[in-house]
């Protein structure tokens, strides 16, 4: 079985962030990038499962070359191979572009199970996996936390508000991945070593039969901001029992909150 | 052309539903477009007393026992045949968990742009949405060109608001035979009287400072007095003290309340990203140097063993008086 995992280098975002002067885009210099913190714990899952059952594991990202870097990790924790979507085109497309692109990568791979994180702490979009799905027709399942496959059919736990469902999908089908499913493993030296050795693939749009003018951008960025921080930061003083009760008295009188 | 607004239910309309029905109602009056509704569920019947004064004009009931959970088959072929039946042009749905994957979903149907997570949403010859990226330590403001044009909104965040108690008109909608892949097998509800974090008017968050888990009763108990929800930060829960789905913050569940009580909670980013959207934040700990109260409204410098169990009997006697 091929299993494809969706990956994505992001910002860490314990940096500090600045915009440019055009308000337009993020400054990047002085940023570190990771893997996006669900897409490791999709990386896991996925490697769990290979163990488990035997799979080839596909990392599959979408960026420019310093994309291969959160590929190499993945690689150096026990997937097989990548396969990035990468040149012209590839920059300046929103969720709805990435995910055309990224169906059509997984299609050439022939995935039975796809494993994405459920969502990438960069753009925080929470669509792209899901949208893969629906253009390749596959069952889907978002934020799960727990995952089984019995022969054909994946059955999975997904948090909901105030509960949970689990649900049997049959396979091919995309699983987006919530953090508590698993522990997601350090690569040690020796497979870091071997990940170098490790192939990774790169295909254009063009290759994948796409093109950059078909997937141009509905959305446009008018500016980016630093969000304001009106916040009173009003510290009370006065013993214990004092500042509890001053406390209530902004709560309920000044803020009409209690 | 028209605004179409998904209801998220769970038996009953869920708050966001009627948060999304204010949003859009501002934007079909902004555009001049018509305003419907969209509902799938088991039954919407009287419930739809409470869809007055959005501006709705027809709300769209599909109402079929099968499909009173969620389901991707099932819910996304309506609305994707319903937007092309309407020639909808603005859809707005909830960025619940669930909602997150159907409007996702109904957006690659529909070949559609979409926000998810939104904040503010606006018209200016597009849909204009208001967005935090990177755990919330930059705001962005786009504007969607392409029509049909998508937004989800941050629960909590939207003010429910009516104006005047004009009703919509309901059709009833037959359903459409669909045969569905995915089998819900079990739909589990968390422990009764739980409030669910991200809904909640007041959060109560213990972090380290709670020391361990066996004081974790001390951050439940204000939670009680409040009437809130018991969140946690994310060491709290690395550290096996408490559930992972108790987690605000960047790898855990992204609230707005009313209040927001963070107590023995330093501050880190990554918190920070699961409650920035908060109304009025409270910060109670004993370091006066913790980032936590760079960004609070209101700060105590305390020990939270004191300050939690005096705060909730104080909250007691004001809301039995």
């Amino acid at each position: 079985m091929k299993i494809a995992v969706l990956i994505k280098r992001v910002p860490d975002t314990a940096s500090v962030f600045a915009i440019n002067p055009d308000q337009k885009s993020v400054a990047t210099d002085k940023l570190k990038f990771v893997m996006s913190p669900y897409d490791e714990h999709a990386v896991e899952e996925a490697i769990k499962l290979k163990e488990a059952n035997g799979a080839d594991v596909v990392v599959v990202s979408l960026g420019p070359d310093s994309a291969k870097e959160v590929m190499r990790t993945a690689l150096a924790m026990g997937a097989d191979e990548g396969l990035l979507v990468t040149g012209a085109g590839t920059d300046s497309l929103t969720s709805k572009g990435v995910a055309e692109a990224l169906a059509a990568a997984v299609k050439s791979i022939g995935a039975e199970l796809v494993f994405a994180g459920k969502q990438a702490v960069d753009d925080d979009a929470s669509q792209v996996a899901e949208r893969v799905a629906e253009l390749l027709e596959m069952a889907h399942a978002s934020v799960v936390t727990k995952f089984e496959l019995n022969g054909g059919t994946a059955v999975v736990n997904r948090e909901i508000e105030g509960g949970s469902y689990t649900l049997e999908l049959p396979l091919p089908a995309v699983i987006t991945i919530e953090k508590g499913i698993n522990t997601p493993r350090y690569p040690t030296l020796p497979n870091i070593m071997k990940a170098k050795k490790k192939p990774i693939a790169e295909k254009s749009l063009a290759d994948l039969g796409l093109s950059a003018e078909a997937l141009a951008p509905g959305v446009v960025l008018e500016s980016l901001s630093l969000p304001r921080q009106n916040r009173r930061n009003h510290i009370i003083d006065g013993d214990t029992p004092a500042r509890v009760n001053e406390l209530i008295r902004l709560l309920k009188e000044e803020e009409k909150a209690l | 052309m028209s605004v179409l607004v998904l209801l998220e239910q769970r038996g009953e309309l869920k708050p966001c539903a009627l948060e999304a029905a204010t949003i859009a109602g501002q934007i079909a009056k902004a555009s001049g477009m018509a305003l419907n509704a969209c509902y799938i569920g088991q039954s919407l019947s009287d419930q739809a007393e409470s869809l007055k004064g959005f501006g709705i004009e027809k709300v769209y009931a599909y109402e079929n026992a099968s499909l009173s959970h969620y389901s991707n088959d099932g819910y996304v072929p309506i609305v994707r045949d319903l937007v092309n039946e309407l020639g909808a042009k603005v859809i707005i749905g909830s960025s619940s968990a669930l909602g997150k994957e159907f409007c996702a979903s109904v957006a690659a149907r529909l070949g559609a742009e979409l926000v998810q997570d939104a904040i503010g949403l606006g018209w200016d010859g597009g849909l204009k949405a208001t967005k935090p990226l990177y755990a919330g330590k930059v705001i962005s403001e786009t504007k969607i060109t392409t029509f049909p044009a998508m937004a989800s909104v941050r629960p909590n965040v939207i003010s429910i608001e009516r104006n005047g108690d004009g009703a919509p008109e309901l059709v009833k909608r037959d359903m459409p035979q669909v045969s569905l892949r995915t089998v819900l097998k079990e739909a589990a509800q968390a422990t009764a009287g739980t409030i669910e974090l991200t809904e909640a008017k007041v959060v109560v968050s213990g972090g380290r400072g709670i020391g361990g888990p066996e004081n974790w009763p001390v951050i439940e108990d204000l939670a009680k007095a409040l009437g809130a929800a018991a969140g946690a930060s994310r060491a709290v829960v690395d550290a096996g003290w408490v559930h992972h789905s108790h987690q605000v913050g960047q790898t855990g569940k992204v609230v707005s309340p009313d209040i927001y009580v963070a107590c023995g909670i330093s501050g880190a980013i990554q918190h920070q990203a699961g409650m920035r959207t908060s109304k009025i934040i409270v910060a109670i700990n004993k370091d006066p140097e913790a980032n936590i109260f760079k960004i609070c409204d209101y700060g105590i410098v305390g020990d939270l063993f004191e300050v939690c169990p005096l705060l909730a009997a104080e909250v007691r006697k004001v809301r039995a008086s």
